[in-house]
């Protein structure tokens, strides 16, 4: 009787439509992350990090499983150009063949990282991460933390939760949900840079330079989005476009917005000139974590960066389009030239994923889209070829890091690291592959990703872009070539560096990242295929 | 399908090699395994040749497969008269070097099985270049030689890692050969994007002579192509990797260096840049004669006033690669059939020098000429040897180099007398540079230093005899190889579309001689 009553007199409220199985993926690795809360909470604490390690990775496993799950079964569109996947969750995320491809890698990184996350044999049984944060480094409290044996375990809920921003980051379509993701993102990645076990100050400078500039950063995104709900009136991509195809308001405030939402995003990938936090991070962090934070960051912020460019403000792309050139020759130039005068190995990595980030930057720019009917490579799908073989040989040149030690843990000074390919030739075989590959050469996956944005540039109209490119490759080589020498052509100073011998875990992850970085160099068939069949954004 | 087998065999002999445990019983388990792998791959190559029919212009043996679907590739192979001289001319140089190369003292004694694995690699991608058909799998492989050159001048080569030692001339030789193979990527990403404007993109030789491209477009990709194949070749002033590369690497490096991949580059020239910018090819022609001509005359030069035999070798090797340049970009089928067999004939003398050279500097203790003196009066064969591929060098008549050199310069001469007058001068300034550096280390009174130089081994008088054979041999009669090239040659002469220039005085000739009978015009 009452019910029917209030029922008269207000409005129906309809229940939100939601795709559980479009979905799935992103609830599965959300429940694992909360499920390892409860875990922190009630298990005791002898086996705790086995019982957290071990859930993390079957539930990346079966987020990836049902990821494959998801992709066979997205919608197909033929028109106006080929894609597939539709919008979801009431238009805050966009389910579509390219960000379901990200999901993929993003989930294949993160099972590495976790990997690499739950080795325990090169300190000793304990893992990378510090005892307990809150010591002081140095303390007494930190030395009675080691012999007590204590571990944060957390760090497992911890980078599923950034793992789960990625994946939201990589889907959204509504401004305010890629906002929030990219706050989830970050927040667990700030706390994980400050966990390192040795060199305590230099991880909790990292962290707190990474948390102050990504805020700073997180806010000229936000801003930008203001903007563009003031320009447009709504937060949906696909509404913004709209807006900006018909010119409906004022130029000035397309123009800030644009602006101000691309200095976030090129913040997030470390672009310059907002890069410069990626080489003391990246430095700073406890190397798993960096090699998380590489591999999978830039994945997920440059899908998220396609999606506004290309959807959202795609009708102004000759507004943007020469910003963002300047800054990809900025950025590979940069990266490749700093690199060289560098003496710390994770340093070194960090400019050279500067440069990658120009290299992308080069395929983004291009804004090909293909045509309807034909099965070329475009600028989506150069990309998502090319953050999979970056990503792969990322994680395992930062798992190599971990393996060459002193008594002080890592050695990562250059110097340190010559006649490395003397002592032990198969670590510094694996490390020359992934600098090959980063440096282009053929018959390794760096070469075809190369290719790819390469030639989505030259479609889009950008030649001598192109020629750029490939003149600041060589300038890049040199530096990747400078480490094969120093492994393989140069005799040990002293002792020379000592290899740890890692647990299965850590030798699995540098196997997969070879096998992976090769295999993509001899048959790209494959995984091109799925980055091309991935189609483009669903609006 | 014999073509890839011919390339696979020495690439997992490579990987069998890299796999054995090294240094348990000696090095003879891998030295034997070397050199069987590369004499299989010889003998398959003479299956190759006995199934090659040499009438024929076009390519044959060939297979294609879909390779990467996205971009057009194709693992597509097939010879032709040009490729086949060329895959003989490696596998023929394979053995002879690893035979010549087994005692090499290397800064890492473990280090042979390695040595000899790279080796391998280079012998297998090199055979896969010239075989490749596709585009795409030709740059691949092209780049692909870069990596185990690198490591055997880096890891092998010289005594010292100080600058300018070893690795010093591992990173100048990969990053000069890397840029010019990145300008060459970014025309292949060109290559893609004009035939996907015009269908489906291919990458394959066939569908990419039929390319329709604006002027422009053509000049830019031909100038990407010719960046790669002139710093490979080496043209002046592009020229300056080899000389340092060649003075740090050991004898056998430096064969396949300059005898081998090196003639990839010129290979390129004419498979890849003629065929596929025929126009751009004759826009440019003037310029790349021009710096052939002064690459001729300026290596010469400065191979007189070298010092380093190695870099003598080199610099003679820079001259040589001027006269194969100029005969290709003449454009007449007498020129280019000249430059196919002189990058044949060049590859086995330089082979023969680098190796005897390399024999005198190892047991001399020293590069330099001015350290040697009167070797001949202790080591008669060696120093006769030396004599012999010094004379090819030089180009003597009744050696092998002299015919393709004369064929060059015939050719040249039709198109342009200042060219080939001034070429003709790199032959006095060869008889120069290779006279003088005989008349030093061979003749004279003995130096003390030099009388531990002791004369040639069986082994590598067996490693040096079937080059020495072919230098004489195809001195007296070449016209085997010509058959095999010809027919190719006209092929892509007729692409061109420049055809020989028709003789100025046979009109004539032939208006006032109808009656003479017609077996008069055969002569030369």
């Amino acid at each position: 009787m009452i019910t029917t009553f209030i029922s008269a007199e207000l409005p129906p409220i309809d229940a939100p439509t939601i795709e559980y199985s479009l979905l799935g993926p992103l609830f599965i690795v959300t429940g694992v992350a909360v499920l390892g809360v409860l875990v922190e909470a009630f298990w005791p604490r002898a086996s705790r990090f086995v019982v957290q390690a071990v859930l993390a990775v079957v539930g990346i496993v079966a987020a990836l499983a049902d990821t494959v799950w998801v992709y066979t079964d997205l919608d197909r569109i033929d028109a106006p150009l080929q894609a597939r996947g539709q919008v979801a969750g009431e238009g805050a995320l966009t389910v579509d063949g390219p960000g379901v491809f990200t999901w993929g890698i993003l989930l294949v990184f993160g099972l590495m990282s976790m990997l690499l996350f739950a080795e325990r044999r090169l300190e000793g049984g304990l893992s990378a991460f510090t005892g307990r944060a809150a010591d002081a480094p140095g303390s007494s409290a930190e030395a009675q933390a080691v012999q007590l044996r204590v571990e944060h375990t957390e760090v497992f809920p911890l980078a599923l939760f950034a793992l789960v921003g990625m994946m939201l980051f990589a889907t959204s379509n509504d401004l305010l949900t890629m906002f929030v993701a990219l706050e989830v993102l970050s927040l667990p990645l700030y706390l994980l840079c400050a966990l390192a076990r040795r060199r305590r100050l230099l991880s909790q400078e990292a962290a707190l330079k990474y948390f102050l500039l990504g805020a700073f950063s997180s806010v000229f995104f936000l801003y930008g989005i203001a903007l563009a709900y003031g320009y447009s009136g709504s937060f949906e991509l696909s509404a913004i476009d709209t807006a900006v195809t018909n010119r409906t308001g004022g130029e000035n405030m397309l123009l800030a917005s644009i602006a101000l939402m691309a200095v976030g995003l090129l913040f997030k990938i470390g672009a310059a000139p907002f890069h410069t936090w990626t080489p003391d991070v990246y430095q700073g962090a406890p190397t798993p974590v960096t090699a998380f934070m590489a591999a999978g960051t830039k994945a997920a912020a440059f899908l998220a960066l396609l999606r506004v460019f290309y959807v959202g403000f795609g009708g102004s792309q000759w507004d943007w389009r020469p910003t963002i050139v300047a800054i990809a020759i900025i950025t590979m130039f940069l990266g490749a030239v700093v690199s060289i005068s560098q003496t710390d190995v994770k340093r070194m990595l960090a400019y050279s994923s500067i440069a990658h980030a120009g290299f992308l930057l080069v395929g983004f720019v291009g804004v090909y889209a293909g045509v309807a009917g034909s099965d070329r490579i475009t600028s989506v799908s150069s990309v998502l070829f090319y953050l999979a073989v970056y990503g792969l040989s990322s994680i395992g040149a930062f798992a190599v890091v971990t393996l060459v030690r002193d008594s002080g843990g890592e050695t990562t000074h250059l110097s340190k690291w010559a006649g490395l390919g003397r002592t032990s030739p198969l670590l510094a075989g694996s490390f020359a592959i992934f600098m090959l590959s980063f440096a282009g050469i053929p018959l390794t996956g760096g070469f075809i990703g190369k290719w790819g944005v390469f030639s989505a540039a030259y479609a889009g109209g950008f030649w001598w872009l192109v020629v750029i490119g490939v003149m600041i490759s060589a300038l890049a080589a040199y530096f990747y070539v400078r480490v094969i020498v120093l492994m393989f052509f140069t005799d040990p100073v002293g002792d020379g560096p000592t290899v740890a011998v890692p647990s299965v875990l850590t030798t699995v992850v540098i196997v997969v990242a070879v096998v992976g970085t090769v295999g993509l160099g001899i048959i790209p068939g494959p995984v091109l295929d799925l980055a091309q069949h991935a189609g483009a954004f669903v609006r | 399908m014999i073509l890839s087998i011919l390339a696979a065999i020495p690439i997992a002999g490579a990987l069998l090699l890299a796999l054995l445990p090294r240094g348990r019983g000696g090095h003879l388990p891998a030295k034997a395994i070397a050199l069987s792998v590369s004499l299989v791959t010889l003998a398959v190559s003479f299956v190759v040749l006995a199934r090659f029919d040499v009438g024929d212009g076009g390519y044959q043996l060939t297979s294609t497969h879909e390779w990467i679907a996205a971009f057009g590739a194709h693992y597509a192979v097939g010879v032709n008269g040009i490729a086949l001289t060329l895959v003989l001319l490696t596998t023929i140089l394979a053995p002879i070097v690893i035979l010549a190369s087994f005692d090499d003292r290397l800064p890492d004694p473990r280090g042979t099985n390695a040595y000899l694995a790279w080796m391998l690699a280079v012998e297998g991608l090199a055979i896969g270049a010239f075989t490749a058909t596709d585009a795409f799998l030709f740059y691949v492989l092209f780049e692909a030689t870069l990596i185990p050159l690198y490591f055997l001048i880096g890891t092998f080569g010289g005594p010292t890692t100080t600058p300018g030692g070893r690795s010093y001339a591992a990173v100048k030789f990969l990053i000069y050969n890397l840029v010019g193979g990145l300008l060459m990527l970014a025309a292949i990403v060109g290559l893609y994007v004009v035939s996907s404007r015009q269908g489906d993109a291919s990458y394959l030789l066939t569908d990419l002579t039929d390319l329709d491209m604006s002027r422009t477009t053509e000049r830019l990709l031909f100038c990407g192509f010719m960046a790669a194949f002139a710093i490979k070749a080496p043209l002046w002033p592009l020229h300056t990797w080899l000389p340092d590369a060649a003075a740090q690497s050991t004898p056998g490096t430096s064969v396949l260096m300059v005898s081998v991949v090196d003639k990839i580059g010129t290979f390129g020239m004419i498979t890849w840049c003629l065929n596929l910018f025929p126009e751009a090819a004759d826009w440019a022609s003037p310029v790349i004669m021009t710096l052939a001509v002064v690459s001729i005359v300026y290596g010469a030069l400065l191979a007189i006033g070298q010092d380093d035999i190695r870099r003598l070798i080199a610099f003679t090797s820079v001259s040589h690669f001027g006269f194969i340049i100029l005969g290709i970009f003449a454009f007449t089928s007498t020129s280019m059939a000249g430059s196919t067999l002189y990058m044949f004939n060049h590859g086995l003398s330089t082979a023969a020098l680098f190796i005897v050279t390399g024999i005198m500097v190892s047991r001399r203790g020293s590069a330099r000429i001015s350290d040697f003196g009167g070797v001949q009066k202790i080591a008669p064969i060696l120093s006769g040897v030396l004599l012999l591929a010094g004379l090819s060098s030089l180009s003597l008549p009744g050696l092998a180099p002299f015919v393709s050199e004369f064929l060059v310069l015939a050719g040249t001469f039709t198109v342009s007398i200042p060219a080939a007058a001034v070429a003709t001068l790199g032959i006095v300034l060869a008889a120069l540079y290779i006279l003088i550096m005989y008349q030093r280390t061979m003749t004279g009174p003995l130096d003390p230093g030099s009388a531990g130089v002791t004369d040639l081994e069986p082994r590598e008088i067996a490693a040096l005899t079937p080059a020495i054979m072919l230098i004489i041999g195809l001195g007296f009669f070449p016209q085997p190889v010509l058959n095999a090239i010809n027919p190719a040659i006209d092929t892509v002469v007729s692409h061109i579309g420049k055809g020989d220039p028709a003789p100025r005085t046979p009109t004539l000739i032939t208006e006032h001689s109808k009656d003479v009978p017609t077996d008069e015009e055969g002569g030369h």
